[in-house]
Formats: structure tokens, C-alpha cells, sequence
């Protein structure tokens, strides 16, 4: 078995390949799956390890990036939250002043129509009674001598007399009338 | 012959295990030339198997790891971080598929020898251990030529701090150890082990056999039943031999690559 071989079997022993071929063959397969290997299995296994560092490093990134985009919504909403209470405390403010305004307007306009109201009363009553005055005049002169006549139970002829009498009255009765 | 220990009946009967055990010869005599035999067999399946390991291992390889892929990844990274890197440094990525090549080749064909149908460990036929070692020598002593031109010649054989006088005596040495010793124990140390762990084996088993069946005589019936069961546990030591094997050669070749191109010596 030993005979297809140059190096002497019978001095290095097991020491010695049985063939050439095995030496060749471990060559050969050596190579080949290291080729297989630097060609297709390292590469797949360093773009994954790749990936996944990138991944996580992104990760980390995106996290922050959400971070920093919470923060600024926050910090916006609280603006918008201090400015609403703002424009609210001045709408109170200027309904609070506009409703004193429209009090205001309303009172004086309700005072001018009370007075306006009151003078115009007035000024009817004095016509009313200035005309009642003027009727009365008219009316009580000629009551007063027909009563007067019928209690000296004859005419007066003095005119003159009785017309004093009737003035005097008048006058008497005007007092009165103002006085009061 | 005439230990007492074994008796022989007739001159036949035991024949102890030896070197030709580990003669093989043709797979299939008369078509197929001699050295088409188990072993070749052996390492092209080998080969196979481990092209089939690493295709499986990176079809479909994901960022967010199944259980499968953390195992495979437990053998890269083995091979990657725990060789390549922490011997090679800033270098590995070069010599990595060299590397991982070797080891799963080393580490499949010899725990062929601990698995049924083979039962055979395919470095403990001496050639496949010197091509492997050639090729590690090829890569190393390439490795420092790449790097340092024939200026390798002169790092490798002359260490730092030597004085003048001595350089005659260290410099054949230096020649020695590097160019010479390093691919031969390589080579040699990968297969004393396997074969000798395989010859092991094979005394347990097959003298056990011998004495189990040997006929009228219980103390050798029971003595080779328990030499059989202590194969078992030798076969144990010889899977965990196999992994260290492997683990030695391929650590050793990263080693004298990292010499080769380390920049201080």
C-alpha cells in the first residue's frame, strides 16, 4: 500500500503520508473554503454587526431627536397656554370696562328721559292751570254777581261798585291761589 | 507473543492495534485509484459540512437575532474576538476567513472521529495535517513578506537586543524556529494527538471486544466489558481533545501571523 510513494515508509513511520494526495487535498479544500468564506460568510456577518451598530447608534439618535421635538412641544404649548390666559384676563378686563360703559350710558340716558319727561309734565300742568285760571276768572265773576245780586236781593246798580267788589275778590282769591 | 496477559489460541485470534489500522485503501477497489480512500472521503465531507454550517449560518442573518443565528454568531464571534482580534488586533479583518476556515475545518474532521458512520479522525493520516500546516506557514511567512519586504528576513532572524558575537549562533536558530520547527510541530502536534487518541480508542474497543467474547473465562469477560465502557469516557476526552486541537492550530497560526507583521519585535 506503502508503494506509490518516494519517501521510505519503513523510516519515518506514520510519520510518513500514505499518498501525496492528502497533502494536496488539505490544500486544496483549505483554500477553497477559505475563499468560500472570506467571499460570502465573513462579509454577511460584518454587514450585519454593521447594521446592528448603526441601529442602535441610530437609535439612540432617534430617541434624542424625540427628546428634544417633546421638549419644544411643551415649551410651545406652555406659550400658548401662558398667552390664552393672557387674551382671557383682557377680554374679562374690557367686558368688565364695557359693561361699566353701557351702565354709565344707560343711567344717563334714563335721567335725561326722566327729566325730559318731568319738564314736559310741567309745562302741560302750567297750561292746564293757566287756562283753568283764565276759565274760573271768567266763570266766577258772573257766579259771584248772581250770587251776590240774588243776596242784597237787588240789583246793583253801581257798576262801578260792584265791579270793584268783584276785582277785589278776584285779587283775594289769586292770593290764595299763589300762596298755596 | 508471549504475554501472558493476552492469551492467543492458535497463533490467530488478537492482532493489537497498530499503524495499520490507519491504512485505508480504495473506497471502491479496482474502479477508483488507491488513494480515493476513507479519509479523502472524509475531508471532502468535512469540507461539505462546513460549507453547509457557514451557509446556513449566514442565509439570513438579522440585526434582532433568532436562536439559531445567536449560535452561529457564538462561533464566529469564537473565531472573530476571541482568536483574530485579540491576537491580531487592528489587523484581523485580513486573516479572519483564514482563520475561520481552518478552525471549522480542524474542528468538523476531528470530531469525525467520535461519530458513528465515520469513527475516524481525518488528521490522524499525517498529510492532511502537513498541507494544512503548509498553508499556515504559506500565509504567515507571506504575511511578514507582504508587510516588510525582505526587511522580514532580517526581523525574523534577528532579534532585538542581541549583541554582535552571538548573531552566528542565534541567527540558524532564529532560521530554524521560524522558517522550519513552527510549520513542522504544527503539523505534527495536530496529528500525534488525533492519532494516538484514535489508537486509544481503538485498544479499548478492540482489545475490550476480544475479551468480552473470549470464551470460558469470566474475569476477561467482565474486564472487557469495562474496557469497552471506558472507551466511552476516552471517546469524550477524544471530542474535547478534537476541539482543542483545533483551537491550538488555529490560535498558533494567528500567533506567528501577529509576529510576522507586529511592528516591534
Amino acid at each position: 500500500m506503502g508503494s506509490t510513494i518516494w519517501v521510505p515508509q519503513n523510516t519515518l513511520g506514520p510519520l510518513a503520508p500514505h499518498h501525496w494526495s492528502e497533502v494536496i487535498v488539505g490544500i486544496l479544500l483549505l483554500l477553497v473554503l477559505t475563499l468560500i468564506i472570506a467571499k460570502a460568510v465573513v462579509p454577511a456577518f460584518e454587514k450585519m454587526y454593521e447594521e446592528r451598530s448603526s441601529k442602535i447608534e441610530g437609535g439612540m439618535q432617534r430617541a434624542a431627536a424625540a427628546e428634544a421635538k417633546a421638549e419644544a412641544a411643551l415649551a410651545q404649548y406652555e406659550d400658548q397656554l401662558a398667552s390664552a390666559r393672557e387674551e382671557a384676563a383682557k377680554i374679562r378686563e374690557d367686558a368688565k370696562n364695557q359693561s361699566a360703559q353701557i351702565l354709565a350710558e344707560a343711567r344717563d340716558k334714563a335721567t335725561k328721559e326722566s327729566d325730559r319727561i318731568l319738564e314736559s309734565g310741567r309745562q302741560q300742568l302750567a297750561a292746564e292751570r293757566a287756562q283753568l285760571v283764565a276759565q274760573l276768572k271768567g266763570e266766577v265773576g258772573g257766579m259771584a254777581t248772581a250770587l251776590a245780586g240774588k243776596i242784597v236781593g237787588e240789583s246793583l246798580e253801581d257798576d262801578e261798585r260792584a265791579l270793584r267788589t268783584v276785582d277785589r275778590f278776584l285779587a283775594e282769591l289769586e292770593q290764595a291761589g299763589t300762596a298755596r | 507473543m508471549t504475554i501472558g496477559l493476552v492469551p492467543l489460541e492458535g497463533g490467530g485470534g488478537y492482532t493489537p492495534p497498530g499503524t495499520q489500522d490507519f491504512l485505508w485503501g480504495s473506497v471502491w477497489p479496482d474502479v477508483l485509484p488507491d488513494w480515493v480512500n476513507k479519509p479523502l472521503i472524509q475531508a471532502v465531507i468535512g469540507f461539505l459540512l462546513v460549507v453547509l454550517f457557514w451557509y446556513f449560518g449566514s442565509r439570513k442573518l438579522q440585526v434582532k437575532p433568532s436562536k439559531g443565528q445567536y449560535f452561529f454568531e457564538f462561533v464566529y464571534e469564537f473565531v472573530r474576538n476571541g482568536i483574530a482580534r485579540d491576537i491580531l488586533h487592528a489587523d484581523y479583518r485580513k486573516f479572519l476567513p483564514y482563520l475561520l476556515a481552518l478552525f471549522t475545518f480542524l474542528l468538523f474532521n476531528n470530531w469525525f472521529g467520535e461519530f458513528f458512520f465515520f469513527m475516524y479522525p481525518t488528521f490522524s493520516n499525517v498529510g492532511y495535517a502537513y498541507g494544512l500546516a503548509l498553508v499556515s506557514w504559506v500565509v504567515y511567512v507571506g504575511a511578514g513578506f507582504k508587510k516588510w519586504g525582505f526587511g522580514f528576513l532580517k526581523k525574523s532572524l534577528i532579534p532585538e537586543g542581541v549583541p554582535g558575537y552571538l548573531l552566528p549562533l542565534v541567527m540558524p536558530l532564529e532560521f530554524l524556529s521560524v522558517f522550519i520547527t513552527r510549520p513542522v510541530t504544527l503539523a505534527l502536534r495536530l496529528f500525534a494527538n488525533l492519532f494516538a487518541g484514535h489508537l486509544v480508542v481503538l485498544v479499548f474497543v478492540v482489545g475490550g471486544g476480544f475479551l468480552l467474547t473470549y470464551q470460558d473465562n469470566l474475569l476477561y469477560n467482565v474486564s472487557g466489558g469495562v474496557s469497552m465502557l471506558f472507551s466511552l469516557v476516552i471517546l469524550l476526552l477524544e471530542l474535547f481533545i478534537g476541539a482543542l486541537q483545533a483551537y491550538i492550530f488555529t490560535v498558533l497560526t494567528a500567533q506567528y501571523v501577529s509576529t510576522s507583521v507586529a511592528d516591534a519585535h
